[in-house]
């Protein structure tokens, strides 16, 4: 009953931000599908971008709110590709592949890092369980949407399905002792052995259906690995080592799915070849201070962004939250521009270079009418470690205003900013103040 | 804080044999942390000491000084607490010497007997402008070990060693607890079990000092490491994040008085009139750090609030189990200098406060005539994360000239 009561609350609040347009006019845009506008206004309404452009060309409509915000810089919504915000869970130590389990069934929406990720100007993330199987469930896609509730941070596709995708790895994280694959040899073995058996199944659920007989008893799990072999799901698949990326872009192509290759610490010394895959959507790196840590992140250096990008690979980032800190997740690209990549490609890869990998690049990622309203207000260059992300919007709605004392704790720390009832807080202080 | 007198066999192991050369460093702009900044000034260094600073026309550079030039210079870098060189970076068994869980009190073990100084990390954080590391035995024990303060250069552990016995590391707090029926395995054990130990090691001090040689006890390795602490000679450096367990840290100092540093305080801002009654100098935590279990409370702006108090500050790169094991500590006080801290006082915290707390201010910490020639040198704003460190100089040697 209390929770019903705060629900009505929060969509009382939702309803009312979007009611009337908004208009930012003044700021430094960074639109990312095209050049940076210098003195831009962004108009956004019911959720969605109205119209973006030149503060003299914009029309911004009689009824809007107007807010004055010039000397600051508007840039997309930050797109995280690899978070474990939500303290997700996947698959159990009893197998090393687990494609029924969802993502969905164990995020814990109150999670103060969730907040956090919005204090990082993070609008929408890839949620995935962990790494320790080759295949460690569903992932899921979420908005950083103010909430109580799972059910308000989904993304539905075009069909109506929940946006998500599957993670897999390979490598030593995986490597255990049985039912766990010994060697990477095994590892490929046992997922080959897989996608074979759920390409069968594929097959007899198809001849099933268009002879009108009885279908195959359902199998969650092949059916997941079904969805993957028809490209209707995108593998992300956790990778470091350079043959073990090579193992990915070979198993790829023999059951022909989609990837995101995930960390990808040698990418540096396989460049071309995964440029020159067709499977492969795009690498996601995590760039970190030092290297090493874990034996097959030795080689893990801040270069590989900028040589990824030169050999035309889609490159973007990822916090790997709690392994960086979602708050300061803009940093990575900066971190990549020191280590020669294009700053337009490290404005990309954390905005509609992860979009794309996550197959939302028609709704998120850039500035353009028609897209969803997500985006954040920065006190100055997104690339400098002097800016601070002031506002951060999701579709419409203000989320995180960092000159509000209780978003300030999770943008900086100190007593409570890790205590998981804070978004339940949030939504009663919000509730009140209506 | 007290000077530290040492052994003088360990005095020995402190001089080094390396060759200098004679250099000239020309910058845009000198941060010297001794002063306001310089501007378009040069620092000249001979036989590994500076020679002379100040303006670039005022100081005429000999022929045969070899000239660097940068935008940005500053005094070297100083990482006030890491492990660094006992800790490697493949994190595998062979390369993580800085923790030994046999025992939960050993004094006795000596960093300079773990160093190791061609260590990769050792070659990374150089690369970035670090020229002094303090570095030793790692949280997560009562008490660990020893600590020293190395050169980050050097074959050898003699040709790195600045200070062999720079501080004793404890910890007070989740770290220290042990597990099953070991012990301590609560907070009112650790304090219990220090107290005994610091007891212990006041009656041997006591023994030791006897007239008659006859009485004085058997040499103890251990006790006679504590007793460094309580004859003024050694700090003691407790890691203690909760704010419960940095009072303890400070009731126990009370009890014994001895020199102490305190290391992480992520609930510093929740103590802090403490901290500064106290007169405890402070490395503060990696500003990165991970927020969980007893540091879920730590803040960015933790480095900031203690030096606006009044509190000896330096920031460390630390040590953690993951990924990264090793921070950098350029980068810990460049958030640092975003979220309250500033430019100036981020800079001092990683190089004269710093060795001030390491009681190395003698040699290193900022750029003045008599000091070791140890510079970094910057493209721009070295706290920036698109600048670079495009050079840095230890004791008058160019031992990195890449563009990092």
């Amino acid at each position: 009953m209390f929770r019903l009561v705060l629900s009505a609350a929060f969509a009382t609040v939702l309803c009312l931000a979007q009611d009337v347009p908004q208009a930012f006019v003044g700021a430094y845009l960074l639109p990312i599908s095209r050049a940076p506008i210098e003195d831009g206004a962004l108009v956004v309404h019911q959720g969605k971008i109205v119209s973006v452009g030149e503060s003299s060309e914009v029309q911004v409509p009689s009824d809007a709110e107007v807010r004055d915000v010039a000397g600051l810089v508007i840039a997309p919504g930050f797109v995280d590709t690899h978070s474990h915000a939500g303290s997700v869970e996947g698959g159990d130590a009893s197998g090393p592949l687990h494609p029924d389990a969802r993502a969905l069934d164990s995020i814990n929406v109150r999670d103060a890092r969730i907040q956090k990720a919005q204090a990082g100007g993070i609008t929408t993330a890839n949620i995935m369980p962990g790494s320790g199987h080759l295949l460690s469930g569903q992932t899921l896609y979420v908005k950083h949407r103010d909430s109580n509730v799972i059910d308000d941070l989904l993304i539905r596709r075009e069909d109506g399905l929940l946006a998500y995708g599957v993670k897999m790895a390979n490598g030593t994280n995986s490597r255990k002792d049985p039912p766990f694959p010994g060697t990477r040899a095994k590892s490929a073995a046992l997922v080959r052995a897989n996608f074979v058996k759920a390409a069968e199944y594929r097959e007899k659920v198809e001849v099933a259906a268009s002879e009108g007989e009885e279908a195959p008893p359902r199998d969650l799990g092949l059916e997941t690995l079904a969805d993957i072999l028809a490209g209707d799901r995108v593998v992300h698949f956790h990778t470091h080592r350079h043959d073990d990326i090579l193992t990915v872009l070979r198993l790829a192509e023999e059951f022909d799915f989609r990837v995101v290759l995930q960390h990808v610490s040698d990418g540096w010394a396989v460049a071309e070849e995964i440029a020159a895959s067709d499977h492969v959507l795009g690498a996601s790196l995590i760039l970190i201070d030092s290297p090493g840590g874990k034996i097959e992140a030795k080689d893990n250096q801040l270069p590989t962004a900028a040589i990824l990008e030169a050999a035309g690979v889609r490159t973007g980032f990822h916090s790997d939250d709690p392994i960086t800190d979602s708050r300061l997740f803009a940093r990575m690209a900066a971190l990549a521009v020191r280590a020669g990549m294009s700053r337009e490609g490290a404005l990309r890869g954390l905005t509609l270079a992860g979009a794309e990998m996550l197959g939302l690049e028609d709704r998120i990622g850039s500035l353009d009418a028609g897209k969803d309203a997500d985006f954040v207000i920065l006190s100055g260059d997104p690339l400098s470690v002097y800016t601070q992300v002031l506002e951060t919007w999701v579709d419409g709605v203000r989320v995180f205003d960092r000159s509000d004392p209780r978003d300030r704790l999770y943008a900086e720390g100190g007593y409570g900013a890790s205590h998981d009832q804070a978004s339940l807080l949030h939504s009663v202080a919000e509730g009140e103040h209506q | 804080m007290r000077t530290h007198s040492i052994g003088p066999a360990l005095v020995a192991l402190a001089i080094t044999g390396l060759a200098h050369s004679q250099v000239a460093i020309y910058g845009d702009t000198v941060h010297t942390s001794a002063g306001p900044p310089l501007t378009d000034a040069v620092v000249v260094i001979e036989e590994g000491k500076i020679a002379r600073l100040g303006s670039a026309d005022a100081i005429d550079v000999p022929d045969g000084f070899r000239v660097l030039r940068a935008a940005v210079v500053t005094p070297g870098l100083i990482d006030a607490r890491c492990t660094i060189g006992l800790s490697g970076y493949l994190n595998q068994r062979q390369d993580q010497d800085q923790l030994d869980s046999s025992e939960p009190l050993q004094p006795e073990l000596r960093a300079i007997d773990a160093y190791n100084p061609r260590e990769e990390l050792v070659a990374w954080v150089r690369g970035y402008g670090v020229t002094t590391i303090h570095t030793g035995h790692a949280p997560r024990s009562l008490v660990s070990g020893q600590t020293a303060v190395v050169k980050t250069r050097g074959e050898t552990l003699e040709e790195a060693v600045v200070k062999p016995v720079a501080m004793i590391a404890a910890t007070v707090g989740e770290g220290a607890r042990e597990g099953g029926t070991k012990s301590p395995g609560t907070r009112a054990k650790m304090a219990s079990l220090l107290r005994k130990e610091l007891i212990r090691a006041e009656e041997y001090l006591r023994k030791q000092s006897a007239q008659n040689g006859e009485d004085r006890p058997d040499r103890d390795l251990r006790l006679e490491a504590m007793g460094l602490v309580l004859d003024g000679q050694v700090p003691l450096l407790v890691t203690a994040q909760r704010s419960q367990d940095i009072l303890t840290a400070l009731r126990i100092r009370d009890e014994f008085d001895f020199p102490m540093v305190l290391d992480g305080v992520a609930e510093a801002h929740g103590v802090l009139s403490r901290i500064r009654d106290a007169g405890v100098p402070v490395i503060v935590h990696p500003t990165m750090m991970r927020a969980s279990g007893e540091t879920e409370n730590l803040s960015f702006e933790t480095a900031g609030i203690l030096i606006q108090a009044g509190v000896p500050t330096a920031i460390q790169g630390g040590y953690e189990p993951y990924v990264p094991k090793s921070r950098l500590v350029l980068f810990e006080a460049a958030v640092a200098a975003a979220h309250g801290l500033g430019f100036d006082d981020a800079l001092r915290s990683i190089t004269i406060s710093a060795a001030r707390i390491l009681g190395v201010s003698d040699r290193v910490g900022s750029l003045e005539v008599g000091k070791d020639g140890d510079v970094a040198l910057f493209d721009g704003d070295p706290f920036e994360y698109t600048t670079h460190c495009v050079g840095v100089v230890i004791e008058g040697a160019v031992v990195s000239e890449d563009v990092r």
